[in-house]
């Protein structure tokens, strides 16, 4: 008897999905979903397509599935040469990148790309296949060859000059670092002087803040920046007009929010990049704050799992990739959120699954993709 | 299983412990800055949200007309379609926007100047007219190119307009675009508003008012006129484009102005001066209403509606003419003989002089070392009081003067209203000089000066000497006389009206004071001053009325506008007697008083007193004279 084409339909679905981490999914789900609506809104007057939108989506998640399929095997045997070709890319960059507002990040070779973004996913890679291959016989100075392994496209991207990625694969490569070991007495210093320093800057802000203090080794534009943070309002029309003005966003939409497309303060152009970096402004202001609560929620619960993956992965490479992917996302969500609500200063980092843009949507689908491939090989491996 | 080592995955899991902590950690800390963004501050949030979203553009209201006694409209409103510039998109490229709109639309130099001065008076604030009146095809070709022009387009605006161009001027006066210093007038009185007072909002849009009455009754009758402008509530983006508007306040035109002038009247003189200057001024004795006020030359007030051309500017400043000058207002003349009855009636209240009591006129009177003339050689004889008026009787006046010395005509004087503000509606009212040892001894510096010389007392009686009143004044003074002592304040306006309803409000304003005068002395001033006109110096003029009529005639040596120099070229033209004359009709209850000069003409009699007749032959029975162009209502 022939199968019913509902059945064979179903039969292919579970094909496809097979293995997939489906609590992963379902957040993720919801949260491109969120994404979706947001944008929208908040892309409504600008010349940006829904059809766009829709097809970042769609490539995120192809990537992510093509990605979890991939056993961890393969990207373990791939990461010293991923990581290789990305510094070989920036030093191309370095070289002969293309220029534009002031800034030598990208590279034409044939398509224009960004070499930095690879180093997002090739620097947790590559550190963890270090720590892997290290397993057993780890000696102090294996944190000294990580962290020349962190410095060198930390260095470059700084220097293009991108601070903001090169604090996110500072970051990203810190993490896998920290979960490899590195001893507390080595992290708690640095802890310790960062607590200070911001409690410090929090206090003295107006003081260190003054016209003519010259900070040490930091550009004047980079001092304006965190002063602006503290007191958004001493450059209302300037650097701090965009905090001030996606605060205004946040703080108006209330409980409830004005209602998904109701939004004042993004209808009417108040909100800087209002689909990409600064559209958690957008629906904070519409969905208001039991939106942001969900939404909160919905990271914490994608972080949540990332790490419970991660326990649970079947060797170092697998575990400490899969923890540094998924605190990869938290820390996109904390820096875009902290800086679109005026607690951290305004750096170019994209909402996960929420904000527009195609690079960041594959690197996330990516990374998405890492995670399930962790979960999806964890049962054949350990059994 | 290999690489599954117990320390190290115990290691991790601590470590996956520590981080889902400072996971925790972060998360609880963006919650508390939502809660703190969006319970604790929300309210101050919605507000700048608010604030940031909604302009108030305000809507000038329509400003009232100018209406006469009849209902003659003599200042109201039209629209038309204007090119409007928006000073901030502009920015700098004045010359090559101009240009670039020149291809398709035609613009003077005149307007190109125009416009670029209301840049630079309103230093770059709010949108201008560059061309107004724009016909249909250029509507249509500016439409078609409109891309190329941002901050240009095409609006609807009301225009002031003053149908009968120079008709009135003075009286009228003329609006004009908002000044910076009547931006921060305005401003004060924003401040000074307060916050209950119904009249605070109002205030708080005057921001919007684009023109305000510069002189004349447009100016004195400023927030009558121009009404409570309104405004939209706009949606406008961070950039300030207008999205949508929210709600709209409707704006309150303003009040009409109704005129105590008669119109006609006033245009009938205006016609009946021709070429010569002066002033003239007619009131109705028992309201003050003013009936006309005339300054001759005038100029048209059209002109300076939106902004004078410097062409035009230069014209009317520069000429000897002095045709912006409001000399009813402003202008100072020595009184003549115009001043005699007021000088008999001092006497006969004073005590000074009985009506019968006589002098005998030899042609001059001798002063100390100095020797004052009467204009009739050889003398009027035997003169009494009212003969003293009809004839105009020079020395019958010195001796008075002498008998009742300057400080005794001054205080009889005064609450008639010589050399006094008389507190009409309008702006900038010259006081004159009504002399006395007090005047003299606070006026000059020296104190050689400042002594009151008994020679300088003889001249005074005759109007000449120190005197120096505004015709309005000499007006105003003898309505009060002809009201018999009842001092009405004289105004232009006599009612405002609600321009939908048509219900009208008097402010003629109640009798100032009253002058105790007796009537038996005030007969015997009225009756000589009848007596002018019958067998006077200004007989042949009033040839035949059918009415009677007080009057006097005077000729006053000049003593110039203001005292002011004339130029050397136009001297003897300028030096030349002025001509005045006072009237009152008719005589058994005077409705309209006249006060008049005309200015370098010569005797009172010749060329003053042929306009008084006609003017009060119109005025009373409505005789128009054959010379005169006959009134047309404007369309």
């Amino acid at each position: 008897m022939e199968k019913s084409p509902l059945i064979k339909v179903k039969a292919f679905f579970f094909s496809i999905f097979a293995g997939l981490d489906r609590q992963l999914g379902l957040i993720l789900l919801g949260l491109a979903a969120v994404g979706f609506f947001t944008f929208l809104s908040a892309s409504q007057n600008t010349p940006v397509q829904i059809a766009d939108e829709l097809r970042n989506l769609a490539l995120s998640f192809a990537v992510m599935w093509i990605v979890s399929r991939i056993p961890p095997k393969w990207l373990e045997m791939g990461a010293v040469w991923i990581y290789g070709l990305g510094v070989a890319l920036l030093i191309a960059v370095a070289a002969f990148g293309l220029i534009k507002k002031g800034a030598r990040r990208w590279l034409n070779i044939g398509v224009v790309i960004q070499p930095s973004e690879i180093m997002k996913i090739a620097m947790p890679l590559m550190l963890a296949w270090y720590f892997q291959k290290r397993e057993g016989i780890q000696k102090s100075w294996d944190y000294g060859v990580a962290a020349i392994i962190l410095a060198i496209p930390v260095f470059l991207i700084a220097r293009q000059p991108d601070l903001g990625t090169a604090l996110l694969v500072f970051a990203a490569g810190l993490y896998v670092i920290i979960l490899a070991g590195l001893p507390w007495k080595w992290i708690l210093p640095f802890v310790g002087l960062g607590v200070v320093g911001i409690l410090l800057i929090i206090i003295f802000g107006s003081t260190i803040c003054a016209h003519d203090v010259v900070w040490p080794f930091v550009h004047n534009y980079q001092k304006h920046r965190i002063c602006t943070l503290l007191d958004p309002t001493s450059d209302p029309l300037g650097k701090g007009f965009h905090t001030i003005q996606s605060m205004i966003a946040i703080g108006s939409g209330g409980f409830f929010g004005k209602g998904w497309f109701q939004g004042t303060q993004a209808h009417l152009e108040f909100i800087p990049e209002k689909h990409t970096d600064f559209v958690f402004a957008v629906f904070s202001e519409e969905f208001g704050l039991l939106g942001n609560l969900v939404l909160l929620a919905l990271f914490f619960s994608l972080i949540k799992r990332g790490l419970a993956i991660s326990a649970s992965a079947p060797n170092l490479f697998t575990r400490l990739l899969g923890a540094a992917v998924t605190l990869i996302f938290f820390t996109y969500a904390f820096v875009n959120i902290g800086m679109v609500s005026g607690l951290l200063p305004v750096v170019g980092v994209p909402l996960p699954f929420i904000s527009y843009g195609g690079t960041a949507l594959v690197t996330l689908g990516f990374g998405a993709g890492i995670l399930m491939s962790i979960h999806r090989h964890r049962r054949l491996v350990q059994s | 299983m290999v690489s599954f080592k117990k320390p190290d995955l115990d290691s991790f899991q601590e470590r996956i412990h520590i981080a889902t902590l400072f996971v925790t950690f972060c998360f609880l800390l963006l919650v508390t800055r939502l809660v703190w963004l969006q319970l604790v501050s929300h309210g101050k949030y919605a507000l700048l949200a608010e604030s940031n979203r909604i302009a108030l553009v305000p809507a000038p209201a329509n400003r009232g007309l100018l209406i006469d006694r009849n209902g003659i409209v003599i200042g109201r409103n039209y629209s038309a379609l204007t090119l409007d510039v928006n000073a901030e998109e502009v920015k700098g490229n004045v010359d090559q926007l101009i240009s670039d709109l020149s291809e398709i639309i035609d613009i003077s130099p005149r307007d190109r100047r125009n416009f670029k001065r209301s840049l630079e008076d309103s230093r770059n604030m709010g949108t201008f007219p560059l061309r107004s009146m724009l016909n249909e095809a250029e509507t249509a070709r500016f439409m078609a190119n409109r891309y190329r022009f941002p901050g240009v387009e095409i609006r609807a605006r009301s225009f002031r307009e003053y149908p009968y161009n120079e008709l009135a001027s003075h009286l009228i006066g003329y609006i004009g675009r908002v000044s910076q210093k009547d931006k921060e007038r305005m401003q004060a009185e924003i401040e000074g508003a307060k916050a209950d007072d119904p009249d605070a909002l109002q205030a708080s849009f005057l921001p919007g008012i684009q023109y305000v009455g510069k002189i004349g009754l447009e100016q004195s009758y400023e927030t009558v006129l121009r009404g409570v402008p309104g405004y939209d509530q706009v949606e406008i983006t961070a950039g300030g484009k207008p999205v949508r508007t929210l709600s709209s306040a409707p704006s309150v035109p303003g009040k009409n102005v109704v005129l105590s002038v008669d119109i006609k009247l006033q245009y009938l003189v205006e016609q009946l001066y021709g070429n010569f200057r002066g002033a003239f001024v007619a009131i109705e004795p028992e309201t003050g209403d003013v009936l006309a006020f005339v300054s001759k030359p005038n100029f048209n007030p059209n002109d300076f509606v939106e902004g004078i051309d410097s062409v035009t500017w230069k014209e009317l400043n520069d000429s000897p003419q002095k045709p912006l000058y409001n000399r009813p207002l402003k202008g100072i003349y020595p009184p003549g003989s115009t001043y005699k009855p007021f000088m008999a009636l001092a006497a006969l209240e004073n005590k000074k002089r009985t009506p019968s009591q006589t002098i005998s006129d030899p042609g001059y009177f001798d002063f100390g070392n100095h020797t004052f003339r009467d204009d009739k050689k050889g003398g009027h004889g035997i003169v009494d009081m009212q003969k003293s008026i009809v004839e105009s009787c020079d020395t019958y006046y010195y001796m008075l003067a002498r008998d009742m010395g300057v400080n005794m005509m001054h205080d009889f004087m005064k609450p008639l209203g010589f050399g006094q503000i008389t507190g009409i509606d309008l702006q900038g009212e010259a006081r004159g000089v009504l002399p006395s040892t007090e005047w003299k001894k606070n006026t000059f510096k020296k104190p050689e000066q400042q002594k009151w010389y008994e020679g300088e007392t003889i001249s005074l009686g005759i109007g000449q000497g120190y005197n120096a009143f505004t015709i309005l004044q000499l007006a105003h003074a003898m309505a009060n006389v002809a009201n018999n002592g009842v001092v009405m304040k004289p105004h232009l306006v006599k009612a405002i009206e609600d321009p939908f309803t048509r219900n009208r409000v008097l402010t003629t304003p109640k009798e100032s004071y009253r002058i105790d005068l007796n009537a038996e002395n005030i007969e015997v001033i009225k009756k000589a001053m009848l007596e002018v006109n019958v067998s006077g110096t200004s007989a042949a003029a009033f040839k035949g009325t059918g009415y009677q009529v007080g009057g006097k005639t005077g000729t006053a040596q000049v003593f110039s506008l203001n005292s002011k120099e004339y130029k050397h070229g136009s001297t003897a033209e300028f030096l030349r007697d002025h001509a005045l004359y006072i009237a009152f009709a008719p005589a058994d209850k005077p409705t309209i008083v006249i006060a008049m000069v005309v200015e370098n003409a010569g005797f009172g009699a010749q060329y003053a007193a042929p306009i008084a007749r006609k003017a009060l032959d119109f005025y009373i029975e409505g005789k128009w004279p054959k010379e005169i162009p006959e009134w047309k209502r404007a369309p």
